[in-house]
């Protein structure tokens, strides 16, 4: 074995190590040649009709916070996002953010209402909306409230998951909205629609017309198979690279109306709250952002040498154009590969090859996009925005390096 | 016509008849009757179309919010164990901001609309229209912004000014922030 390898398989051993998953590094030392490792001594398990991750994977799972006092199901459940590589979300570990719970929908009694400003109000049943015409799009869901932990003063001792979980991304099937919306004979005046959920928050939020038939789905199918319940099974409304709740789940009801309803949704909540007291409403398009899941934060990496930094990056406004790093705590940047395809409102996976010298030091990732915002800097965002507006924080994630290879965030 | 050719003609036929089937509208929603629109249709916009008849007045409202909504709202809107709904003003631009319905929502109707809708959590769209009314009169005057005895019905409510109404600035349609 060659040093880097060694130093690869070291550092790959020390992130097992940080995960608690010592036991397994025993076990594959077991197995070292020219020993005949014991699973190929006798026959393997049979099949499942459902399969389910290896046993030994058991600890990646999504970080659940808590739920509002007095319930269980109005809250959020983070992507264990530094345990993942590549850019799709296995579907059980997509993020979750619920007003009221899931519903237990029988998809034969769901019906979808369009009415209001249309020339002919309709109810579709589910299988109905499955004979029509579909497409597939790789997009990302991200939360408003995402990385909202970074507007606090000091910075918090989570993982990447923990702090910036409230992002996934799948493949997403189902029906072009505008389809519906010209069989039901939408008025060409109307400028928004209502959706609503059939949880028991009724979750409603007022869509921009030209927002719904554009890249507006109703999304019947997530990564192959129909939608989790969680995700808004058995119809969920899909816009593509928006504040995630506005993709309203378990989608019930679409209203062509002339103006915003003023949801609760949208005024109380998903509005940002600037310093000087104004705050912002319809901050529709999630911002331009990345952040490095490997390392990062609760990571240990075991000694100098060449390591893989890897990480998302992401924007609701379009492609990826480019992602800059730093492994010297902001003097100088280079740009990382990104790993093709690369698709719009999709999560991007970046990577570069890094030669860390042993010392102390912190590293950053900076994304631009194809319509060329830049991702900026936590003092600059908090400078702008403030540290009330709970949501939209795409500042850059700094992670520090100490010289023993311990990996913290850091505001830097 | 040989067996081949007549093969390719049906192919054609076929491809033919699949080109103008893409065409067509599956049009498989069926016409949804007055009734049934009426019965699903909870939203109420800040011009209060769809306000139901009836009406409260905050002194009605408190007996409704003691019984379903102070468990988790706190004596007058106080908040704890869940949000707070009464207070905050002047808050907004401190480094402690408290959002309420009186410091921060911007439209009234939104309160009848999302306690309709949603509340009590644990029996939604269990209430009268006349207790949501009430509430919303109840939660109103106790932020200050309507007297006690004001009535709140499809009239009056959309015509209440919210005093953080003008602190809203609307991004969209623009190029973001």
């Amino acid at each position: 074995m060659d040093g880097a390898r060694r130093r690869f398989l070291e550092w790959s051993l020390g992130l097992l190590a940080a995960s608690g998953l010592m036991a397994r590094r025993q076990e594959a030392l077991a197995a070292e040649p020219p020993e005949v490792p014991t699973w190929m001594t006798s026959p393997g398990a049979g099949f499942n009709e459902y399969g389910a991750p290896s046993k030994y994977e058991s600890k990646v799972t999504r970080t659940f916070g808590r739920s509002q006092a007095g319930t269980t199901g109005s809250g959020a459940i983070r992507t264990p996002l530094e345990a993942l590589d590549g850019t799709i979300t296995p579907s059980g570990l997509h993020f979750e953010r619920s007003h009221s719970g899931v519903p237990d929908i029988d998809p034969v009694k769901h019906r979808l209402l369009i009415h209001g400003m249309v020339k002919r109000p309709l109810v579709f049943t589910i299988d109905a909306l499955l004979r029509y015409p579909m497409v597939s799009r790789v997009h990302f869901l991200e939360c408003a409230g995402n990385s909202q932990l970074l507007y606090q003063p000091t910075p918090p001792s989570l993982t990447a998951g923990q702090t910036h979980g409230l992002v996934s991304c799948s493949e997403w099937t189902g029906v072009p909205l505008r389809l519906l919306l010209d069989e039901a004979g939408a008025d060409p005046s109307a400028s928004w629609l209502l959706a609503e959920g059939a949880d028991a928050a009724a979750m409603s939020r007022s869509i921009p017309m030209a927002k719904a038939r554009d890249d507006a789905l109703l999304a019947l199918f997530q990564n192959g198979e129909r939608l989790r319940p969680e995700n808004g099974y058995p119809v969920r409304l899909l816009l593509p690279g928006w504040e995630g709740n506005m993709s309203v789940k378990w989608l019930r009801r679409l209203k062509v109306v002339p103006a915003p309803i003023m949801t609760k949704d949208e005024t109380s909540r998903y509005t940002d709250l600037q310093a000087d007291g104004k705050s912002l409403m319809f901050t529709y398009p999630m911002e331009v952002k990345s952040l490095i899941t490997r390392p990062s934060h609760g990571m240990s990496i075991a000694g100098a040498g060449l390591h893989q930094i890897s990480g998302l990056a992401w924007s609701g406004n379009g492609k990826i154009r480019k992602v800059e790093l730093t492994t010297d705590g902001g003097r100088t940047w280079v740009e990382a590969a990104l790993t093709e395809p690369v698709l719009p409102r999709a999560l991007t996976r970046f990577r570069l090859g890094w030669k860390w010298d042993g010392a102390a030091t912190v590293l950053k990732s900076r994304a631009i996009d194809d319509a060329g915002n830049v991702q900026p800097e936590r003092d600059k965002f908090i400078t702008e925005h403030g540290s009330n507006a709970i949501f939209h924080c795409n500042a850059i994630q700094a992670w520090s390096v100490s010289a023993n290879g311990e990996v913290k965030h850091v505001y830097a | 016509m040989s067996t081949r050719e007549l093969a390719r003609a049906v192919i054609a036929m076929v491809f033919a008849g699949c080109a103008s089937a893409q065409v067509e509208k599956p049009n498989l929603g069926r016409a949804a009757t007055p009734t049934e629109i009426a019965g699903w249709d909870i939203s109420i916009g800040p011009d209060g179309v769809g306000l139901p008849p009836g009406g409260g007045t905050a002194v009605k409202g408190a007996a409704v919010y003691e019984q379903k909504c102070q468990a988790c709202h706190g004596t007058k809107g106080a908040g704890q164990p869940n949000d707070r709904l009464v207070g905050g003003q002047g808050t907004l631009a401190s480094k402690t901001p408290v959002r309420t319905i009186g410091s921060y929502w911007p439209y009234a109707t939104t309160v009848f609309d999302y306690v309709r809708r949603a509340m009590p959590y644990v029996q939604p769209q269990s209430l009268t229209n006349d207790e949501v009314y009430a509430l919303a009169a109840y939660l109103l005057n106790l932020n200050g912004i309507i007297g006690e005895s004001d009535e709140m019905n499809a009239q009056t409510l959309p015509n209440v000014k919210m005093p953080n109404q003008p602190n809203f600035i609307v991004v969209y349609p623009g190029t973001g922030r």
